[in-house]
């Protein structure tokens, strides 16, 4: 032994639980973030530098959206909605963790994962309610690209909800910071949905 | 749960049978091996670019005759632009900071351990589709369109490698330092660590959303990115400048390390030191507009304000926080008891060579020095790239007692960096005169100039084979020596020389408590002088 390790420091206690997967996922859901809005930030560099028409109730629009293409609103308003009701349903379990209530946080996991394939389905039903191919035109090529994106990013999420649901029936329920990462992952799955749901479903 | 109570286990039995020993390092989650696979196969892609660098620079001495068919030549440009960034500076510089990070911080293993070794295997998959794809003629501008899916499919693998370990190595500083060990008593390399990872956070899933966009239309549609040859178009803002300064990041925390150990005393003004890597960061803007901000020294008073603003802001800041680091290093190493520490020479000179590539970057972003399109912004490139893997080597043989167990020889290292350091000026100072005589950039024939093209990349051709040579030497071993090293063979002042040498599996005995940024130095220390 030498010189250095001759000089030991005291021992620390022993560290108490720092959250290192409560903050890796929300690093994850920054980077996530970054790309969504940066894939939306191009979206709209497109958008405004499509020549302007008219539209049919005589304003001047630009020419991004084919005027052949419309948005199934119902579908995509319900998908929102949905994101909403995830994020509740992933803070439930969170709640029913903390309190070490299996039970409850198994059935919240479970509706969380339920609604995953919900809002995966909602967004496969946009894409056979549009009827429009990849390769018809720019305008239809991003909106693969961007949708494709965020679907991709749910399968993510989905994965996660099961993969902690099933944490928590193996009785893992007091590591409830594995329930807290997967609800901030929903947090940013929501947003993240949001603005792509305002810029490329409502402004079109 | 907690990465420092619960380490993962590692994989480290010395005396397997060959299958098993490459079964241990596939399988590995251990940092420091994890460190040496990124570093590793960092250098072998620098084999790569310099040599590619250098063939280049060969073809464009003489106008006659060129080797390459046309479609070849973007190809290998691209190869030496993204090959230089994704596949040489970021990778050795995350892998340095995977290595000595958890020990500097006094944590018994890296923070999600199998997302930091998800990180080297998608880096490395994605750089082998890259290597493959431009050899098949798919690199952007390339002929053969499955190969250039696949060069973009390779180019996302990257950078989905990289950023995962980046948020492994922010996740790591957050969360696994050792009691006592607060975010400002973090060792400057550890904390430019933390730095590059947030920035890498930030800005590379913004590249890999455009890669995304790029692959769906050149897959399907063809009709709003334009094919392959828009592939450098949407992207070239994450290989260029001012983002390459995030990259080169970690040179900064190296040398910021290293000069207090040079100068035998503690870093003076050590919250300015945090708060020059951190101004450095604001290179981070150029993701904001991924177009270069160019100062117009014409029209209204009020017109040169308004391009001044954002050309300073990303062009100078970054400038600034570059400054104050090596200006911060110098006043320490003059104010102290000076001594050679091998590693503190090519530290300063690779520093050094980001500096001058940073100064590039700001005189080429003023619009009547009339360099845009030239070949000056390639040398700010090398520049950079070089200068930044200069001060990764730095770090290797600084850090090598906890990596391998040896100390380099001062002799071999002086010398390979004395090398090195001609060949980055070589490679790079010519593109800066023929820049300034309008050598465009991105063309290996087709131009004539007043000045003596042939010297200038002729120079520069021998600048990249030195490079080569270099590497070639780096890589063979020839620096890291047989000695073995003691634990503290630098009379160091950080927390990770009072681990053994090499680092055991979970690096010290007993998690420590700090109570300074300087432990070792404090224990080093009589109580009363302390005091």
């Amino acid at each position: 032994m030498s010189a250095a390790t001759d000089r030991q420091l005291p021992a620390g206690a022993p560290p108490a639980a720092r959250n290192t997967i409560l903050v890796g996922v929300g690093a994850v859901a920054v980077a996530g973030t970054m790309l969504m809005y940066g894939m939306l930030a191009v979206w709209f560099k497109f958008r405004d530098a499509a020549p302007l028409r008219t539209a049919k109730n005589g304003k001047l629009i630009r020419d991004w959206l084919p005027a052949d293409i419309a948005i199934p609103e119902v579908v995509t308003n319900t998908l929102m909605i949905t994101m909403v009701v995830i994020c509740v349903m992933a803070q439930w379990a969170v709640y029913s963790a903390k309190r070490n209530d299996s039970s409850h946080a198994g059935l919240a996991l479970v509706v969380t994962s339920m609604l995953g394939v919900a809002a995966i389905n909602g967004q496969v039903a946009v894409y056979v309610q549009m009827g429009i191919g990849i390769m018809d035109g720019p305008y239809q090529t991003m909106f693969y690209a961007v949708t494709g994106t965020m679907l991709f990013l749910l399968v993510t999420g989905l994965a996660f909800s099961v993969a902690t649901m099933f944490r928590v029936y193996a009785g893992r329920v007091r590591d409830y910071q594995v329930v807290s990462a997967h609800a901030l992952y929903w947090y940013f799955l929501a947003t993240a949905f949001l603005a792509m749901w305002f810029v490329v479903y409502v402004q079109k | 749960m907690s990465a420092v109570s619960a380490p993962p286990a590692v994989n480290s039995t010395p005396s397997t049978p060959l299958f098993g020993s490459l079964a241990t390092w596939l399988t590995t989650t251990d940092h420091k091996r994890i460190g040496r696979l990124f570093m590793g196969t960092a250098i072998l892609w620098l084999l790569g670019v310099s040599a590619v660098a250098s063939v280049l620079g060969f073809e464009r001495i003489a106008d006659d005759a060129s080797t390459f068919d046309v479609n070849a030549v973007p190809q290998l440009f691209a190869f030496a632009r993204v090959g230089l960034m994704f596949g040489v500076v970021l990778p050795l510089m995350v892998g340095l900071a995977v290595a000595v990070v958890p020990l500097q911080i006094g944590a018994r293993s890296i923070a999600l351990a199998r997302v930091a070794a998800l990180g080297f295997w998608a880096w490395a998959a994605g750089s082998a589709m890259v290597i493959a794809s431009i050899i098949g003629n798919g690199g952007p501008g390339g002929g053969n369109a499955q190969m250039v899916d696949v060069y973009l499919l390779g180019l996302g693998l990257v950078l989905v490698g990289l950023v995962a370990a980046a948020v492994s190595l922010f996740a790591t500083v957050m969360t696994a330092r050792c009691p006592g060990m607060t975010l400002d008593r973090v060792p400057m390399l550890s904390w430019s660590a933390l730095v590059t990872a947030v920035s890498v956070v930030l800005t590379v899933p913004v590249a890999l959303g455009s890669v995304i966009y790029v692959a769906v239309d050149h897959r399907y549609g063809r009709l709003a990115f334009g094919a392959n040859k828009g592939i450098d178009t949407w992207l070239g803002w994450a290989v260029g400048h001012p983002q390459s300064f995030i990259y080169a990041l970690l040179s900064f925390g190296i040398l910021a390390d290293i000069a207090p150990v040079a100068a035998r005393r503690r870093q003076l003004l050590r919250g300015g030191m945090l708060v020059g890597i951190g101004v450095v960061s604001t290179a981070v803007m150029g993701t904001v507009s991924q177009t270069p901000q160019v100062f117009e020294w014409s029209g209204s008073t009020s017109d040169k304000l308004s391009s001044l603003i954002p050309y300073a802001l990303f062009n100078l800041l970054p400038l600034l926080g570059a400054v104050i680091v090596i200006g911060l290093a110098l006043f320490t190493l003059v104010n102290g008891k000076p001594r050679l520490v091998a590693a503190f020479v090519p530290a300063f000179l690779g520093v050094g060579m980001v500096f001058t590539g940073m100064v590039g970057s700001a005189i080429e972003h003023v619009s009547s020095a009339g360099l845009a399109g030239t070949v000056f912004g390639e040398g700010v490139s090398y520049y950079v790239g070089y200068g930044a893997v200069l001060s990764g080597f730095a770090g290797i043989v600084f850090w090598a007692p906890k990596i391998w167990g040896t100390k380099p020889p001062s002799s071999g290292v002086l010398a390979l960096s004395t090398v090195a350091f001609i060949g980055i000026v070589l490679a790079s100072l010519p593109y800066y005169v023929a820049g300034f005589a309008d050598q465009p950039a991105g063309v290996v024939g087709g131009f004539e100039y007043g000045g003596p093209s042939a010297l200038w990349n002729t120079a520069s051709t021998a600048g990249h084979a030195l490079f080569f040579l270099c590497t070639l030497l780096a890589f063979a071993g020839h620096f890291r020596g047989v000695e073995s090293a003691t634990d503290d063979p630098y009379d160091a002042h950080t927390l990770e020389w009072m681990t053994s040498s090499p680092a055991p599996a979970d690096n010290f005995v007993e998690v420590p408590r700090v109570s300074s940024a300087t432990p070792l130095l404090d224990a080093k220390i009589p109580a009363e002088v302390n005091a």
